[in-house]
């Protein structure tokens, strides 16, 4: 995440380069021209990539768009143009409205839990001078298990029937059902997303710490001896650019990646156990075949994160400080 | 890795060559586990039972994933001969005209012989238009049967339940002697298709939806459907009945673990539980309501084997030759026998019979013989457009009232709302 800016040739991507520009805080350096002999040269470099992104998100998206106006027959045999029809059903939907609220804490609550355990135990780790490397293995180790192998690591843990973590409760007198209850789903979703996902940032943090040179840190020891008015005042800010890219990683983690992990767990029959909003995508597209309903609420979708990036590099990225 | 690869083109190579003269089929099917290795190996045996075709079993996953990749396939002009297509997806498929050829015109099309007459009473209907002509072959065929944990009742000392009044006689005393009387999975299909087919209750407007896809609206907030619900939800209050989610097999557990005296499950659970079950068990048909009259045959449960349109006539020619291999006798009693799925003709019903194999299993009798039941009014099926999705808000709704967030009223009056929002949209699908 550094701060280089791009070489952008100014005629032909002038509204490209301005939106940039916005982006970056409006106050942009002018940028660096590189020139190249041919004109044509820079676009034979860029084809490859504007082919990955035109075939797989630009031309599905138009697609998106497009049937999100109709109903549609699976097979492809009638269609009825119904404007936005579609998006009222969808929006005036209360149980498309729960998920909604559900996915908005599902991602506050799993990004701060996650960047918060992360946070801690790197700093922990950065401590540990004995054993520090098995220390690290085993932290880290987490992130090689793919979601939906955490996940069902977790849904035997969480198993009404022979689950340890439903013993657990039961020893305290509460009955613990998952997959029945909401709360207790909820509760078993996070508990899997944050542990999947601790390891990453752990990793992250871990390096950022390690980057913070030794003489700034003997200077901090000199002011303040307080431990915890140096890590706020001195480490934190230090590690913003880390900690700002991984609120991204993690917000998406949470709002996307955890898709194996609620398939897993809600065994592909929700019922009403929380479901995030993509995973509404898919069982109404997928496996309910109604195509309208489901490329309308990827458009939602897709304006809801246009939305939170533009929002994340606008008005936060501002206030990191890149070293 | 590289070594089985390498392998694997050598023999693909192998097959090609081989099959140069041969016409080749695919079936996509939504299969795992056994029943996929019985789906292969009846492949083979059609195989190597004639010269001209050779046919390719692909599993897709669940019967959802099956029916997904099918439609995504058959846009791009990429599809399988034969798709596997699951009760609840009936409707999207049969009403996508032209997306099909109807298992009956295609079977007489290629000069075989095709008699509705030769299947057995309650496959007869369900993948078939209003007019009775098959639209779909009946392949995997089930129906919801009670399992019996035959100790259980032996310690409590009672007889096991032909009707929910019935139950509600035993239910007390099988408690007393320590066990939970019931479990069930898959209430979508049990307590509600299966109570509207048992008690002979009329599911949709417009004929069960069989009539037309217009102004079809669901019936299921009447007082009997709400009473079925109550009932159960009283029984759970009283420890008579466990509910575990809308998971499979978190409802089946108890039963396998001894725990639960009776469980509600497939007549296709038969093998597995054969495995799974730590006690001795046997079956009997799912109970009715004395109240509602005298208990009907259920409806199918399963999945059926579609001809998928636009494949050349050669082609086609193997896949009527396939549907007529899959339903002789023989064939029909090898799936039996190894999958638990229930014979489709009653020529392979007698067969199975006259070879002794109910003797030894009479459990895997009941299944066949609840089809072989009278039917009624409402018996025959139903044909209900984003039926997965309306399953799904009933699964939604059956949770809230466990867990008494709504009463059985409320949810169905949820349910019948939802459900006809769903269908009215799927009206305009074909419009």
């Amino acid at each position: 995440m550094t701060h280089t800016p791009l070489p952008i040739t100014e005629s032909p991507l002038s509204f490209a380069s301005r939106l940039a520009r916005w982006w970056r805080g409006g106050d942009a350096q002018p940028a660096k021209r590189v020139q190249f002999d041919r004109p044509l040269t820079p676009w034979v470099f860029l084809l490859p990539q504007l082919a990955v992104v035109v075939i797989f998100f630009y031309w599905p998206s138009v697609q998106a768009v497009t049937s999100s106006f109709y109903i549609e027959d699976p097979f492809g045999f009638g269609s009825t143009f119904v404007g936005l029809e579609n998006y009222t059903e969808v929006l005036s939907n209360n149980e498309y409205r729960s998920t909604a609220g559900f996915t908005l804490f599902f991602g506050i609550v799993v990004t701060a839990l996650s960047l918060g355990f992360g946070l801690l135990l790197a700093v922990k780790a950065d401590k540990v001078i004995r054993g520090a490397s098995a220390y690290k293995t085993v932290l880290i180790s987490v992130y090689a298990i793919a979601p939906p192998v955490a996940a069902l690591i977790g849904m035997m843990l969480f198993d009404m029937h022979i689950g340890p973590f439903t013993e657990l409760a039961a020893l305290f007198g509460y009955d613990l059902k998952v997959g029945v209850n909401y709360r207790d789903t909820v509760f078993a979703l996070i508990t899997i997303a944050v542990w999947k996902q601790i390891p990453y940032n752990f990793i992250f943090f871990l390096s950022g710490l390690q980057s913070v040179p030794v003489s700034v840190r003997e200077a901090a020891l000199i002011d303040a001896r307080s431990g915890w008015r140096r890590f706020v005042d001195v480490t934190l800010p230090l590690l913003a650019p880390t900690a700002f890219f991984l609120l991204i990683i993690n917000v998406t983690y949470a709002l996307f990646d955890t898709f194996g992990i609620i398939d897993v767990i809600v065994k592909d029959k929700p019922a009403n156990n929380p479901i995030t909003l993509v995973y509404k995508v898919y069982l109404d597209g997928f496996k309910g075949n109604d195509i309208g309903s489901s490329s309308a609420q990827s458009v939602i979708l897709m304006v809801l994160v246009t939305v939170l990036t533009v929002v994340q590099f606008r008005y936060l990225e501002r206030r990191v400080h890149y070293g | 890795m590289f070594k089985s690869a390498s392998f694997a083109a050598l023999a693909l190579t192998f097959t090609a060559s081989a099959a140069l003269a041969q016409t080749d089929i695919t079936w996509w099917h939504g299969m795992g586990g056994r029943n996929g290795e019985v789906i292969n190996e009846i492949s083979q045996k059609f195989n190597e039972s004639q010269q001209a075709c050779h046919l390719t079993p692909v599993s897709k996953g669940t019967y959802e994933e099956a029916l997904a990749s099918g439609i995504a396939a058959f846009r791009s002009g990429e599809q399988p001969n034969i798709l596997q297509v699951f009760d609840a997806g009936a409707a999207t498929i049969i009403n996508a005209k032209g997306a099909t050829i109807p298992a009956e015109d295609l079977i007489n099309g290629a000069g075989e012989t095709f008699n509705r007459d030769d299947f057995i009473n309650g496959v007869r209907h369900f993948y078939a238009d209003s007019s009775g002509k098959f639209i779909g072959m009946p392949f995997n065929s089930s129906a919801p049967i009670m399992y019996i944990n035959t100790e259980a009742f032996k310690k409590a000392g009672v007889e096991p339940p032909k009707t929910w009044e019935d139950f509600e006689k035993v239910a007390p005393k099988l408690k007393a002697a320590g066990y939970l009387p019931l479990t069930a999975s898959q209430l979508t299909w049990m307590m509600v298709e299966n109570f509207k087919s048992r008690n002979n209750q009329q599911f949709a407007t417009n004929n069960n939806g069989y009539d037309a896809i217009q102004d079809t609206k669901l019936i299921v907030n009447d007082d009997a459907q709400v009473m079925m619900f109550d009932k159960l939800k009283e029984w759970a209050d009283e420890g008579y009945y466990g509910f575990y989610g809308a998971g499979w097999g978190d409802n089946l557990k108890p039963f396998e673990e001894g725990k639960s005296a009776m469980w509600i499950g497939s007549s296709g659970s038969f093998g597995g539980l054969q495995k799974s079950a730590t006690m001795a068990f046997s079956a009997d048909f799912m109970p009715y309501w004395a109240s509602l009259g005298e208990g009907k045959q259920s409806f199918i449960g399963g999945a059926a084997l579609f001809a998928m349109a636009g494949k050349p006539d050669d082609q086609n020619k193997c896949t009527a030759q396939f549907f007529s291999f899959l339903t002789s006798p023989e064939i029909q009693v090898y799936w039996h026998e190894n999958t638990g799925y229930v014979p489709v003709t009653t020529a392979a019903y007698e067969l199975a019979k006259s070879q002794g194999y109910y003797e030894k299993n009479p459990v895997a009798e009941i299944g066949i013989k609840q089809l072989m039941l009278p039917g009624g009014a409402w018996t025959k099926g139903y044909r209900l457009g984003f039926y997965p999705q309306i399953r799904s808000v009933m699964e939604r709704e059956f949770n809230k009232i466990f867990s008494g967030e709504e009463t059985p009223k409320a949810a169905f009056d949820t349910i019948e709302s939802e459900g006809n929002q769903l269908l009215a949209r799927f009206a305009k699908t074909s419009s």
